[in-house]
């Protein structure tokens, strides 16, 4: 770390060791339940929360369908065994109390990354967990900033609160696009899920900003079962920005969130993630396991859905942004950056459910695998009976770097109505020695080229990027394929 | 040859082998500044092996002799270091690199030496004043900035893309191999302008090629035949005119 930040670091820390007299123990246990899951600690969760009665019987329906379900095994992934009882379901791991106290108590390693970003000192102390909030005055930000939303109508806030302040807008849509019975880690999230975030866009409203957990990580820390919920109504607009700014780097290993967005009648939600979680050593140890379920549901008439993802952390990420394209004329994106590197595996991609007349779909997926990394394109574009004049344009592109990686390709298609049209184009490639070398007969440094070489091979993603987003994905990329050349 | 003249170039008793097959024989060149050397010979006689080779192309391993730039041993240095020293290549097949916009290669390359030189980046305004102004020279319309390097431009477009990079980066020695391949009449003109406009006392060019008509344009001070990795012959402008006139298997016959 520079001097500067060292210094910081210590002022930092004796702004803050006044406040925890308490200890560290005390606080764990007044906040966290013992390991294990059954109908009580589902009960507590929803009582801590001052759940309507709905809600907790929703979660109640969804630990009793969770019981009876496998678990799912995957032919691609190599995952070591999770015991669920193991696991406390109900904590508060990322409370000012048990985070981090200082920057001195984080990973050395992880704040070189955060040093390598640019991040300023106060963001990377927010983002390693640490307890600023008291320090830094992000306050009058967040207000600003809600009041610009208030203004115009729009709801944005913790789903906690929502249950209580728009306690039947989550009865009407909670569970309408990915219901609690979908696939058992959505069922798991569905019983268990402690927070994550709400946003309603009123009937003709577009959105005044960027909708982004940057402000919301300062009112809230979420933990590991996420759920969040959008809902666009009519010809509304609204870009939503997840990730990056906060990667939480979290002790247990297991992140099972759950996303439902619906987009009314000519409604757009653009919904953008640049994730970067802990993805474990050099050596594969450690490092979360991501499983997430997303999907966005165009239900109303000439709606439009686009995911844009960028995946760069997690040992282990298995998730499929989705679209149900239900509303004629309606439009599913998907956009899409994974690397692996070390150990990493990716098993990501997407579904496209056509079932609307005219409903187009377009899915750009980038995969790049290095080191020992495993990354799995998993699509599967269905054309219903009902999608007639339907389309879909899929491109899925590898990029290898060196001998030990791999690149798996499943695109699955099924058209059920002769109307539609399905275009599939693929391909793998390697970073050629020749690309390299005219890079480097041209004065830049190896690690420089291969870096452009890898943003021109995602650039039909990040074009997708919201700006400011786009340059931290490609500092990103650049960090997480870091020791990759050669 | 004056000796006053700083010599850039010297090529001692050069060996190279690519893969075991020894390619390069015991060559010798030696290039001046303010010189423009031209390099004939067949297919397959190292011509890009020697083009390579001096750019650090990883692919050759030079298995004995020298070879300085302004005296230092170039053998040493990466292909980066050697780049930003001033040493440029015009590749015979610029490779395609998608999606990286030819204009951001360009001010990472500039960029590069300056940083290499202790200079500031350059001030991305600027810059773009300066490339427009070569890309005239090219006649190379603006969508050339921002097209992939090379992606999907057509064989004469790529070559007058090299030159476009070499105007820019201004090296102290230029290789072009083969930059006149594939062009028409037009366009070996608009090379040929842009390979004279960096012409000066303090740099040098070695042109590979296989055509006088190249040599029409960029007139060279000296010409090499490369016969089986050595120079065969070297002589004045009036050697290509009689090698256009009797082929190579007269210098060929005579080498062996
Ligand atoms: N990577 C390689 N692997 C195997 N052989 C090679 C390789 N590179 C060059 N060679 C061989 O070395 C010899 C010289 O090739 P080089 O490309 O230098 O010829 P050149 O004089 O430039 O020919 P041309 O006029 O056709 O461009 C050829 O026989 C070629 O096949
Ligand atoms: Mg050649």
């Amino acid at each position: 770390m520079s001097e500067p930040a060292n210094e910081s670091a210590r002022q930092l820390e004796g702004l803050l060791s006044g406040s925890y007299r308490h200890g560290f123990v005390t606080q764990i246990d007044s906040d966290t339940v013992p390991p294990g899951l059954d109908e009580d600690v589902v009960r507590l969760i929803s009582r801590k929360k001052q759940e309507p009665q709905f809600l907790t019987d929703w979660r109640l329906r969804a630990l009793k369908h969770w019981r009876s379900m496998p678990e799912p095994h995957w032919a691609h992934l190599k995952i070591a065994p999770i015991d669920y009882q193991a696991i406390s379901y109900y904590s508060a791991p990322k409370s000012k109390k048990d985070g981090p106290k200082s920057l001195a108590e984080v990973d050395p390693a992880l704040l070189a990354t955060y040093e390598k970003l640019g991040v300023p000192l106060h963001e990377r102390a927010r983002l390693a967990g640490v307890a600023v909030d008291a320090v830094f005055d992000s306050v009058s930000v967040a207000t600003t900033f809600k009041e610009r939303l208030a203004a115009a109508g729009v709801v944005f806030c913790p789903f906690s609160e929502a249950v209580r302040t728009h306690p039947h807008l989550i009865e009407q849509y909670l569970g309408s696009v990915v219901p609690y019975t979908d696939n058992f880690f959505a069922t798991l999230n569905s019983a268990v899920f402690t927070d994550g975030s709400f946003v309603y866009v009123p009937k003709g409203v577009r959105c005044p900003m960027e909708l982004s957990t940057y402000f919301r990580i300062n009112a809230l820390n979420t933990g590991q079962f996420e759920r969040t919920l959008i809902i666009a109504d009519e010809d509304s607009h609204v870009s939503y920005l997840e990730g990056c700014s906060a990667p939480m780097r979290d002790e247990n290993q297991l992140h099972a969130a759950v996303v439902e967005l619906v987009a009314l009648e000519n409604a757009y939600i653009k919904y953008s993630t640049v994730q970067n979680w802990y993805p474990g050593d050099a050596q594969g140890k450690g490092g979360i396991y991501n499983f997430v379920t997303k999907r966005g549901e165009c239900r109303g008439a000439r709606s439009h859905i686009s995911w844009t993802q960028v995946e760069t952390g997690s040992a282990i990420t298995w998730k499929y942004p989705s679209c149900v394209l239900r509303g004629a004329g309606s439009i599913g994106e998907f956009y899409s950056v994974a690397t692996v590197n070390n150990y990493q595996q990716a098993d990501t991609g997407t579904k496209m459910i056509h079932i609307g007349a005219d409903t187009r779909s377009t899915i750009i997926s980038k995969g790049i695998s290095a080191g020992h990394g495993q990354n799995t394109y998993r699509g599967l574009v269905k054309m219903l009976p009902s999608a007639h004049g339907a389309r879909n344009f899929t491109q899925c592109d590898s990029l290898l770097m060196g001998g030990e990686c791999g690149a798996h390709t499943f695109p699955y298609v099924e058209v059920k109505n002769p109307s539609a049209t399905v275009e599939h184009e693929a391909s793998t490639s390697k970073i050629s020695e020749e690309q390299l070398f005219y890079c480097l007969a041209r004065g830049i440094a190896a690690e420089d080229a291969v870096n452009m070489i890898v943003s021109g091979f995602c650039k039909s993603v990040f074009k997708e990027l919201p700006m400011e987003f786009a340059v931290e994905a490609q500092n990103l990329l650049a960090v997480s394929l870091e020791g990759a050349v050669g | 040859m004056s000796t006053a003249k700083e010599i850039l170039l010297q090529v001692q008793d050069l060996q190279v082998s690519v893969e075991g097959r020894k390619i390069l024989n015991g060559l010798n060149l030696t290039v001046a500044a303010g010189e423009v050397h031209a390099i004939m010979g067949p297919n397959g006689s190292g011509k890009s092996t020697l083009a390579n080779v001096l750019a650090g192309h990883p692919g050759y391993e030079v298995t004995a002799g020298s070879v300085t730039f302004r005296g230092e041993n170039l053998l040493e240095l990466a292909p980066e270091a050697r780049a930003r020293a001033g040493v440029f290549l015009g590749f015979q097949y610029p490779v395609e690199i998608p999606g990286v916009n030819n204009v951001y290669l360009l001010k990472a390359a500039v960029n590069a030496a300056r940083k290499a030189r202790g200079l500031e980046e350059v001030d991305a305004f600027d810059f773009l004043g300066m490339v427009r102004e070569k890309m005239k020279i090219m006649r190379m319309d603006d969508s050339f900035l921002s097209r992939g390097v090379n992606e999907g431009f057509s064989g004469g477009e790529k070559k007058r893309n090299e030159i476009l990079q070499m105007l820019v980066l201004e090296p102290a020695l230029a290789i072009l191999d083969e930059t006149d391949s594939g062009l028409d009449i037009d366009a070996l003109k608009i090379v040929a302008a842009g390979v004279n406009t960096l012409r000066s006392p303090e740099r040098a060019c070695v042109l590979v090629t296989h055509y006088q008509r190249l040599l029409d344009h960029v007139v060279p001070d000296v010409v090499h035949v490369l016969v089986r990795g050595r120079i065969a012959r070297s002589g004045d402008k009036a050697l290509a005119l009689e090698l256009e006139r009797r082929g190579y298997d007269w210098v060929a016959g005579e080498a062996a």
